[in-house]
């Protein structure tokens, strides 16, 4: 790209951007408690708690329900105006007391909110005085996650929760066989797809969270009051024996633009804190989308494992080198606006760019402040339009001037591509429209190829219907 | 393990148990995964529909995000309801107040997007922060020249159900400020209906073609003029009494205009609706063509629907929706297509509503108020239901159980209410019950 046309995309941007300081309109984000959720439903047995009003948590298990399309059961402390003045605590202990008695989970793991925070709740100290009570009683293992709306997205949430999950319980011990991999907010669908790679190298692995059944079960023969999947408190005690950790994503929660005040310091990612702790060494990568980003996920298990890419891998490699040649001129020069959460979007991008589609504005809600750096770092293209703490009404004021071809992201940016009449790929969470969004596989070479696909019909046919002839072949 | 939580049990009954009262209208027990939603979103649904207010909520991220444009409540006219404003504070506002920046949002939106009125809702932390909103809105108010209305529903503060007084607080504060208030000749306000799937314009039809007018509709398809120049109907139709009972009893003391209360859903009601309202104005005419209405669309709708009933014969339902009164309707509406109703609750329902359901439910039938997963699904297992009516909460409970669902609630695309509604809600359930996918649950 010229240097004045990017002057000028970027004068775009910072004109009509400006214009909307004060106030957010169709967030390109949700809260982070709804993160968190998502990372505890990861964990085997566990009932998630929020610490708030009961609006949070049903809100939250709307949301995930509509993506999902699962029972998503999370409890609620259901604040009153008496929690508010004189502290949750009869509330929480109610609570905790009421899920035991209910589900009898093996893990109950709190997030909190914007309320709880506010008021100062200490959900250490609930959960401790919690214990004493009840001291000589066979209670489940507790966790707690410190995430007010306020501060950050889901996806802060998310990694917050991440980190006091392994904060919480992994344990000392001997050095064992086994890996970690923290694979971030993804699809459940990637998730198997992880599993399946790992499995093929013959490694022994511990993934956390694991959502890839709780919140994708196969019909059930009798009801699950807590849904079959997660790895269990017994694995997530050996996260600290790893000989190695494979976390996926550049931004995690270490984000410093999010606007923190009162706690400065971050918390460590998952795998940083097992490395500083127990000294498991942490290996980081980007979300493998595409086939730049997955070659580093596979020479990394190849070294690890000390075993060569399984033939499996490397056909499905070969014909998505194929599928890529034969479908780069649909692709090529295309322009496409990505948003969402950063890491999905730096990911995202980081594939657009190898099969020569251009990313006009990459948008996300996410505010860390590294979503730019890492993008141009990461893809090596240092005019990347990208642009954080976006919503969609900015998006789609931005869209006019820009004039994608297609929009890549979740289901919420579909009244954008209707008014401009292109076709949306839709990716990464919420899928609310559609079946099957909790199913798409964007990971791994056998991901971009779907997505390859996807993307070059969606192109093909908006060409197909915009023409007059009514071409069959395209 | 136990089915129930313990403080829960005076919220369950059976149909048939003379002596039991329900113990209703109370918080959601802490730890229970209610169906519930909280005061803030009691307020947001009501008012919602009101396409040409702007709609700002002032907190966190959240509570806008998850109402983005989830109600299915059509507007034919402005969508500005539709989008979805913040003022998402972040930390910095949260130690050192969010006014400025609800100051500088509601102005930036006002000009931009020029509403009819605007609504601002406080949530959770905005009290906790000290955060005046009522005086922001009034300078707002008076600079821009604009009636802001602020929607004081702070997630905690009591249930769903008062999120809905304090919505139809708001509503009261804009009614009667049009300057006119000459009454109109035959003419209502329709409360309680939100014109999803648009649903309200069926129901306005009926009404057109008995002459009556309608001033106000309360919230569906609604406009801030028409709220205000409420005052000048003769009568409030009230469905949805949960959510609108206040603001009708409200009007009738200010206002002096009775209400009745009416709903829309099943062929029973819908015809009773606009009887009450034919018998209201004491008018022949109307009565006449109320009449004549009600047996054109019968003789349309009856042996549309005789096939339905042959073939659901046997089918059992469970309901859970938000409203008890809808719930009821919902009883009468598939014994005609010949479904017995097993299982019935609600998230909001009171004392009267859940005494007329013993009443009209068959005998062993369960009753609950504020039920949440566990229960439902061992509720549904031990009568046996073979389709489960709720909302989209409910919907994976039913799949994951193997049986049938329909949609009723307010994010629902099908219209369900009137005549032609009672079809599709015939076709609806015909649809889930006669998939031949559950031939393949449970082997």
């Amino acid at each position: 790209m010229e240097e004045t046309e990017i002057a000028i995309q970027e004068n775009i941007l910072e004109e009509n951007v400006s214009q909307y300081f004060a106030s957010t309109c169709n967030a390109c984000k949700v809260c982070s408690p709804l993160g968190a959720s998502v990372a505890f439903k990861g964990i085997k047995a566990c009932v998630p708690l929020i610490h708030g009003s009961q609006g949070c948590s049903t809100y939250i298990r709307r949301y995930l329900i509509s993506h999902f399309k699962e029972p998503v059961d999370i409890a609620s402390s259901n604040f009153s105006q008496d929690s508010t003045i004189f502290g949750g605590q009869r509330n929480f202990n109610k609570g905790l007391d009421n899920i035991i008695q209910q589900y009898n989970p093996e893990v109950i793991a709190i997030a909190s909110t914007c309320l709880s925070e506010t008021i100062g709740e200490d959900i250490a100290g609930l959960i401790h005085s919690y214990k004493s009570q009840h001291s000589g009683e066979n209670l489940p293992e507790f966790v707690a996650a410190s995430t007010p709306s306020y501060q950050g997205t889901h996806m802060d949430g998310f990694h917050e929760a991440v980190s006091a999950i392994v904060s919480a319980f992994a344990v000392k011990g001997i050095q064992s066989e086994h890996i970690n991999i923290l694979p971030g907010f993804v699809s459940t669908e990637d998730l198997r797809h992880i599993k399946e790679i790992l499995a093929d190298f013959r490694l022994d692995f511990i993934m956390v969270p694991d959502y890839s059944e709780t919140l994708d079960n196969p019909n059930w023969k009798e009801y699950q009051i807590i849904p079959q999947g997660g790895t269990s408190f017994s694995d997530l005690k050996k996260l600290g024996t790893a000989r190695a950790s494979i976390e996926l994503g550049h931004i995690l929660n270490q984000g410093s633009g999010t606007g923190r005040i009162k706690n400065v310091n971050l918390n460590p990612t998952g795998a940083q804190y097992l490395e500083n702790k127990f000294g498991v060494e942490r290996f980081n990568l980007g979300v493998p989308i595409g086939i730049n980003a997955t070659d580093k996920l596979f020479e990394l298990l190849a070294t690890l494992s000390n075993m060569e890419m399984p033939e499996k891998y490397k056909m499905e490699r070969g014909r998505l080198i194929d599928s890529y040649i034969d479908g780069h001129k649909y692709v090529f020069g295309k322009k496409a606006i990505v948003y969402g959460e950063e890491d999905f979007v730096i990911a995202m991008v980081n594939f657009l760019e190898e099969i020569g589609i251009k990313t006009v504005l990459c948008a996300t809600g996410g505010e860390s402040g590294h979503a730019q750096d890492s993008l141009r770092q990461i893809t090596g293209n240092k005019t990347l339009n990208v642009h954080q703490g976006l919503d969609f009404e900015s998006i789609r004021h931005l869209s006019k001037t820009l004039k994608p071809d297609i929009l890549i992201g979740n289901s919420k940016g579909y009244y954008i591509a209707r008014e401009l009449g292109i076709p949306l790929v839709r990716v990464g969470f919420p899928i609310h429209d559609r079946m099957g969004g909790q199913r798409i596989l964007h990971l791994a070479y056998r991901g971009a190829q779907q997505l390859f696909d996807n993307i070059a019909n969606a192109l093909i046919e908006y060409k197909q219907n915009t023409s007059p002839v009514g071409y069959k072949y395209m | 393990m136990e089915k129930y939580i313990k403080e829960r049990e005076n919220q369950i009954a059976t149909a048939g148990d003379q002596n039991f009262e329900m113990d209703c209208a109370k918080a959601s027990a802490a730890g229970s995964v209610s169906q519930r939603s909280c005061v803030f979103c009691g307020s947001r649904v009501v008012l919602y529909p009101i396409a040409d207010a702007l709609h700002l909520v002032h907190g966190p991220i959240g509570c806008a995000s998850y109402t983005w444009d989830i109600r299915g409540a059509l507007s034919s006219g402005p969508q500005l309801h539709r989008l979805s404003f913040s003022t998402d504070l972040r930390e910095k506002h949260v130690v050192f107040g969010g006014e400025k920046q609800l100051y500088n949002a509601l102005t930036e939106l006002i000009i931009k997007y020029k509403p009819a009125a605007a609504f601002v809702y406080s949530t959770c932390i905005v009290g906790v922060i000290g955060d005046d909103i009522e005086a922001v809105c009034k300078k707002v108010s008076i600079e821009q020249n604009l009636t802001v209305l602020p929607v004081q529903a702070e997630g905690f503060n009591g249930t769903k159900k008062d999120g809905y007084r304090i919505a139809c607080d708001a509503l009261a504060k804009l009614m009667g400020t049009s300057g006119n208030n000459n009454k109109i000749l035959n003419s209502i306000n329709i409360l309680g209906d939100f014109n999803l799937a648009g649903e309200l314009w069926m129901l306005s039809e009926y009404y057109k073609k008995m002459g009556v007018n309608i001033v106000a509709q309360i919230t569906g398809d609604g406009r801030v003029n028409d709220i205000r120049r409420a005052n000048n109907a003769m009568l409030n139709v009230v469905q949805c009494s949960g959510s609108m009972t206040w603001l009708a009893k409200h009007m009738k003391e200010e206002y002096n205009i009775p209400y009745i209360r009416v709903s829309y859903f099943g062929i029973e009601d819908m015809s009773d609706a606009l009887y009450e309202v034919a018998k209201f104005f004491v008018n022949k005419e109307m009565m006449h063509s109320a009449r004549s209405l009600v047996s054109s669309e019968l003789k349309k709708l009856l042996p549309a629907l005789s096939g339905y009933k042959e073939k659901l014969k046997g089918q059992k339902a469970a309901i859970y929706v938000g409203g008890a009164f809808k719930a009821i309707s919902l009883v009468k509406a598939l014994r005609l297509i010949g479904v017995q109703t097993v299982v019935i609750g609600s998230q909001t329902g009171s004392k009267d509503d859940y005494s007329i359901i013993k009443d009209i439910c068959d005998e062993g039938t369960i009753i609950v108020d504020d039920s949440n997963p566990i229960e439902l699904q061992y509720f549904i297992r031990e009568k046996e239901a073979t389709i489960f009516i709720g909302g989209v909460k409910e919907r994976p409970i039913a799949h994951k159980l193997g049986i049938g669902f329909c949609d009723h609630n307010h994010e629902r695309k099908e219209a369900l209410a009137g005549y032609e509604g009672m079809l599709n809600f015939a076709k609806e359930i015909y649809a889930t019950a006669m998939s031949p996918v559950w031939q393949f649950v449970r082997k």
